[in-house]
């Protein structure tokens, strides 16, 4: 039955996608494209510039589009449950263990040595995002005077906001998204 | 409306005394359900605004969270931000469900598990299957990409905002063992692309034989007296 495999194929995706975000688009399109052929690769593509374009998680995205492309809307959401199914079990499995036992000096420890690695992993995600909006490109280019003008200005203007008033950032972000329609409308 | 509720009921009580304890018994679980219930939809309304606004990948939804529930409402307090970010990161899945989930579960248990899952995933759920009918023409709008671009360049601002607060504080507590923790796991993930879990892994390991060695050291200090 489709519903099942649609569920099956995505707990699949969500169990075995670490790290999220751009992990997982190799296991989706294996899933998607080469085992079931739910989707072809063209579409394939297309799925991961909207989700890019679109929030929410990519994972998510991709199941809901190709839940709907199947078996429509309900084969949507049984893609998106079976996507989160295993992230629901394990992190609430982890938060009850941490709960229990973060009193444990060891615990204490161990979320010591934590911490600073995940600011670490943040920091190494939002330096992706700078190359990603400065380069219009996921790795640095050659020539690093090629920036994108218009992106560092909307990117200093915004930190600049942030930083020193404390604007919610939901505000800044749609700020910026009309910020981008402004200036490249008038700019060439 | 909470406190008209309020006032109402100490008139009440002023003028017919015999029924005030009824009054009270009564309305103490009434009090406490209607907060549980506003909680709940605090935690809804909460978690499907900021899914609404995680463009570019699951990271942004912590400065968001952090935001909304540290700084807003104080439900966590800094350092169990970190501890939920990190339990995240470490499960499969994508970041903003799992950091969604931890903080629901933080918030209002299970319940609250269920319902920040929910809120999470219902604007992504919703955009793409409206969009999935006319996903040719929404990608390929010239509005829509430059909207995409600028936002693109706020996103990574928030993002960078978040981690100058984050980074400074564990700049602040002039320990070296973190700071080192925190450049090796950067260049690690950064320049060398190990594997995350191979990186948490390493992180817990130093954590827990830093405290160990900490303790047994305490211990001898004890025994020296």
């Amino acid at each position: 039955m489709i519903y099942m495999e649609l569920l099956l194929s995505f707990i699949q995706i969500g169990l075995f996608s670490i790290g999220g975000g751009y992990a997982a688009m190799p296991l989706i399109q294996h899933q998607v494209v080469d085992q079931h052929s739910w989707l072809t690769m063209t579409q394939f593509a297309d799925v991961m510039t909207i989700a890019e374009m679109t929030p929410g998680p990519i994972a998510v995205n991709a199941a809901t589009f190709t839940g709907i492309q199947i078996a429509g809307i309900p084969g949507a959401v049984i893609a998106t449950i079976g996507c989160i199914l295993p992230s629901c079990v394990i992190v609430l499995l982890l938060a009850f263990v941490y709960y229990r036992c973060r009193g444990l000096s060891i615990i204490q420890g161990i979320l010591a040595g934590l911490r600073p690695a995940v600011v670490a992993m943040i920091a190494s995600a939002g330096i992706s995002l700078i190359i990603l909006s400065f380069y219009g490109q996921r790795t640095l280019p050659d020539d690093l005077s090629s920036l994108n003008g218009i992106s560092v200005l909307i990117f200093a203007a915004a930190l600049l906001i942030l930083r020193k008033w404390k604007i919610n950032p939901i505000y800044v972000m749609a700020g910026a998204g009309a910020a981008g329609v402004v200036l490249y409308s008038i700019l060439p | 409306m909470k406190n008209t509720g309020y006032t109402m009921d100490m008139k009440n009580t002023n003028t017919i005394n015999s029924e005030e304890t009824i009054c009270d018994i009564q309305k103490e679980p009434d009090i406490q359900t209607i907060q549980k219930k506003q909680k709940y939809l605090k935690l809804f309304f909460s978690t499907l605004q900021l899914s609404a606004c995680t463009f570019g990948g699951g990271f942004v939804i912590i400065p968001l969270l952090r935001r909304k529930f540290v700084e807003e409402l104080h439900w966590i307090d800094e350092q169990e931000m970190m501890d939920l970010t990190a339990i995240a990161q470490s499960s499969p899945g994508a970041i903003a469900v799992n950091a969604s989930i931890v903080v629901g579960y933080h918030v209002a248990g299970i319940p609250g598990a269920m319902i920040t899952v929910l809120g999470t995933i219902l604007p992504p759920l919703v955009i793409i299957s409206a969009i999935s009918f006319f996903y040719r023409e929404f990608r390929d709008n010239v509005i829509v990409n430059m909207a995409m671009t600028g936002m693109l360049a706020g996103v990574a601002a928030v993002i960078c905002d978040v981690v100058i607060t984050m980074g400074k504080e564990i700049f602040r507590r002039k320990r070296i063992l973190p700071l080192l923790v925190m450049s090796a796991s950067f260049a690690a993930v950064r320049f060398f692309h190990m594997n995350i879990i191979l990186v948490i892994l390493i992180c817990a390991a130093t954590g827990a034989a830093d405290t160990l060695y900490h303790n047994k050291n305490r211990l001898k200090r004890k025994g020296g007296f």
